[in-house]
């Protein structure tokens, strides 16, 4: 496996006296989907919160390529490369999608201080927004109203306007949220098409989705890593099947 | 779109071209309150670019505009071409430096802290003899325009102080417009509509607040130059809060983050205000019961932007 | 400086901090828990000064104006929650910042009209009308330490209304989160008005209370707003223990700021915000 991307070392955070992330240690490297599953309160949006720079960890490490990033602001964390997307939509309603994403691309022009030349006119930008909607399946959906696009077109919509900050490292949170089953396969083939440049962070409920594109899986329940590895052992773990996935699965097998 | 934007270009034009035939028709009297509110929409499109475009309430924005007008009451009777820039940019300094630190509060605490901050300026030049105290300053003489000799431009007359406002009025509305187009135009308007959202995408946000926030303050600064220009004095009110929020009446009553809208809104107001002054001395209470009105009945203003649209 | 004089000082910071809790305390309780930002606040201090000037007149004795003021201002503030404010709930800042605003010019004119636009006074009641003598030249008004003290017990009876009361227990879930009270089925509009007319009558109270010390003129109530808000955003919006706090500080920064540096009267409250600002943004005892 490549050298990995982003790495986590004894990260935690509380909230009061309450320990939401508990000493966690991960990696996701590369070319590979790094799926964080468990039950409700397990500390996963609080994990991605800092990974992104939302939310500052009150222990441990976050290291971006080698660096040192624990701490750092949302903005610092994007301008080296991680991309996320929201559990809840975060589009900008007004804007059409090609201008969300090119709103999202300008982000990487030296400065946005630029006042007076259109913001139409920047070649990259609008290629690096043109770009993104073609990779997230929204190419045909650029000129239309962010506000007007279906859910499941606004949730891949999210991920364009990720992909247009061309990101090296993605943190999707929850992308398969409220989709219908033929959605849901559009984005689980989005996900799988976006590892082959990218390092993914995925946090899913949805357990056919996570084992149709995980290469790694780890496990959190209270806040604590309960197992980490290949999908197909940890899916094997009796601690996990007790803790987790006896529940869901166990109709199954 | 397109449509749109040629009737929004024709109609401009018809306005323009109606204030510029105006002078022809309209007695000194209404000259001259004519001047005062295309003043006005200078303040009040600056504030629009905070209120509106980036959503940042802010209850102290006489502040920039005081600033600028006392800037130009202290001065001898200086050349326009510098003392106008040079209050402006005391007006931007002002706006750089309390930004700096009003920025750091947001929501309701930004709209406090901004409304104490021009209260501030405002017991500061009231109490002090320096500025005048609470009867103001006067100017001992109009700025001279004269460029290399040539007088074209003579700002004790009220026709070319009604020219001269009016061409500004319109640079200004033309300016923002293309700042509203631009890179930096569409950072604000994410900003007003998801600021979480724009600094995940790698926008260091702050810093284009303060950028707007120094902008704002600048153009109020234009407005308070020339509200010196025009009145011949200035007094500690037109720092204060009333002043302030006044104009946010204008953008709300125009539409907000429109440009044009509160524009109109200075118009609508002062017209508005001029009616009720001459009906009775208490003016400044049907003035209130309007402005409840407006809040409980017209939340959207004259010329309302599509629910939570951009601009286009 | 002499101790009469410090003594002198020290009691007046901090007779003017607790009179500015009494109406910071409203505003701020009316943030916190009805989500409302109200300009109109210090126009409910002036509307308290004027009513004490007008009862006193006609009722012929202070203690009767105030109890009957009190009565008045309970009930303004609940016409005006039912007629206005709850229209405001859960509405952008915006629009609460204008409503207010426009209040405020409603309210000015209205006292310009019943009133004038003179200064007024209102005589020292007794059995406070005399002064205590500190020195030969130096002596502190009675009237003043009573006032302080009154303050001093409603700011108590505040505190334990809120510590041990049932409306008590609604105001703190109310200024945590909103929505909880809605689900423990407490009637969240007979709270909000509440809340609103407690507001109100505190300010209004306090008007009545500075009318004989202070002078009754018009733009009085403005004055006073602002500095609340400074003791608001200092102390943390909603936190009652965070205005008290405040209030006191800004008191005794306002008289000893203009007796160390003159020259800048008026703006050593406002410099006291700025620190304070740039320290805790949020405020001493805001929630982070």
């Amino acid at each position: 496996m490549a050298e990995a991307a982003l790495r986590t070392e004894g990260l935690s955070r509380s909230f009061g006296g309450l320990r939401a992330v508990a000493d966690v240690s991960l990696a996701c490297s590369s070319g590979a989907v790094h799926a964080v599953i468990g039950p409700n309160g397990a500390g996963k949006t609080t994990l991605i919160n800092m990974l992104s720079g939302d939310l500052a960890p009150s222990g441990g490490r976050i290291e971006l390529f080698g660096e040192d990033v624990t701490g750092l602001r949302p903005e610092q964390v994007s301008q080296r490369g991680v991309g996320r997307s929201y559990q809840k939509t975060n589009v900008f309603p007004g804007f059409s999608a090609f201008e969300n994403c090119r709103l999202a691309a300008q982000s990487r022009l030296p400065s946005s201080m630029r006042f007076f030349r259109s913001a139409e006119r920047y070649p990259e930008v609008n290629a690096a927004a043109e770009r993104a909607l073609e990779a997230a399946g929204l190419a045909a959906r650029g000129g239309t109203p962010a506000a007007a696009l279906s859910h499941g077109e606004q949730r891949q919509l999210e991920i364009a306007m990720t992909l247009a900050t061309a990101p090296r490292v993605l943190l999707l949170d929850e992308p398969l949220a409220g989709m219908g089953a033929e959605e849901s396969a559009r984005m689980v083939a989005l996900i799988r098409s976006l590892r082959t440049q990218h390092a993914i962070l995925l946090v899913e409920h949805d357990m056919d989705a996570v084992f149709a594109v995980a290469d790694v899986l780890t496990v959190m329940v209270n806040g604590a890593v309960l197992a980490s590895g290949a999908p197909a052992q940890v899916r094997a773990n009796p601690e996990v099947q007790h803790a987790y996935l006896g529940e869901e699965e166990g109709g199954d097998g | 779109m397109m449509g749109r934007q040629a009737a929004r270009r024709a109609l401009l034009a018809v306005l323009v071209i109606a204030l510029a035939l105006f002078p022809l028709v309209g007695a000194k009297f209404y000259l001259t309150y004519a001047t005062k509110i295309m003043i006005m929409a200078i303040f009040a499109m600056s504030l629009d670019l905070l209120v509106g475009v980036t959503g940042l309430v802010s209850l102290g924005h006489a502040l920039y505009f005081g600033a600028a007008g006392y800037a130009l009451a202290m001065m001898d009777g200086p050349s326009l071409w510098w003392s106008l820039p040079a209050s402006m940019a005391l007006a931007a300094l002002a706006a750089l430096a309390i930004g700096a630190l009003v920025l750091r509060a947001s929501g309701i605490y930004f709209i406090m802290v901004t409304l104490a901050f021009a209260q501030m300026a405002y017991f500061f030049v009231r109490d002090s003899s320096y500025f005048g105290g609470s009867d103001g300053k006067y100017l001992n003489a109009r700025p001279d325009a004269s460029l290399f000799g040539w007088r074209a431009l003579d700002l004790d007359s009220h026709l070319h102080r009604y020219y001269l406002a009016l061409a500004l009025a319109l640079a200004v509305y033309v300016l923002l417009r293309r700042v509203l187009g631009s890179a930096f135009g569409r950072v604000l308007v994410g900003i007003r509509d998801n600021e979480a959202r724009m600094r995940s995408l790698g926008f260091a946000t702050f810093r284009y607040k303060l950028a707007a926030f120094v902008l704002a303050g600048a153009l109020a600064g234009l407005a308070g130059y020339l509200t010196a220009l025009q009145d011949g004095i200035m007094n500690p009110e037109q720092l204060g809060w009333n002043r302030s929020g006044e104009a946010l009446v204008m953008v709300i009553l125009g539409g907000m983050g429109t440009l044009a809208g509160p524009a109109l809104g200075a118009g609508a107001l002062m017209a508005l205000e001029l009616v009720f002054s001459t009906w009775t001395k208490h003016w400044q209470l049907l003035l209130g019961v309007f402005v409840i009105g407006v809040v409980l009945f017209m939340p959207r203003g004259l010329l309302a932007r599509r629910k939570e649209s951009g601009h286009g | 400086m002499d101790f009469a004089t410090f003594l002198i000082q020290l009691l007046n910071g901090v007779q003017y901090g607790l009179l500015l809790f009494l109406i910071a305390s409203g505003l701020t309780l009316i943030f916190g828990i009805m989500g409302v930002i109200n300009l109109a606040h210090g126009s409910f201090y002036m509307i308290g000064a004027y009513l004490a000037f007008w009862l006193t007149g006609a009722l012929g004795n202070f203690w009767l104006a105030l109890l009957a003021g009190v009565a008045l201002s309970v009930l303004l503030g609940v016409a005006l929650e039912w007629l206005l404010v709850r229209h405001l709930y859960r509405r952008d800042h915006l629009y609460q910042v204008l409503l207010t605003y426009g209040l405020i010019l409603v309210f000015e004119e209205l006292r310009s009209i019943l009133f004038g636009d003179d200064v007024h006074g209102v005589t020292v009641p007794s059995p406070f009308n005399f002064s205590l003598r500190l020195t030969d030249t130096l002596s502190y008004s009675v009237y003043r330490l009573a006032m302080s003290a009154i303050c001093l017990a409603l700011a108590a009876a505040m505190y334990w209304t809120i510590a041990r009361t049932r409306l008590g227990m609604m105001i703190r879930a109310g200024s945590v989160n909103r929505e909880m009270v809605q689900a423990l089925g407490i009637n969240v509009g007979l709270l909000y008005r509440l809340v609103f007319a407690l507001g109100v009558a505190l300010a209004a109270f306090a008007g009545m209370l500075a009318a004989p010390a202070a002078s009754v003129f018009p733009g009085m109530g403005n004055q006073v707003l602002i500095v609340s808000f400074v003791v608001v955003v200092i102390g943390g919006l909603g936190s009652v223990r965070g205005a008290l706090v405040a209030a006191l500080l800004i008191g005794l920064a306002d008289v000893f700021g203009q007796l160390a540096f003159p020259q800048l009267s008026g703006m050593t409250v406002y410099l006291v915000m700025a620190v304070v600002l740039l320290w805790r943004p949020r405020g001493l005892f805001g929630s982070a």
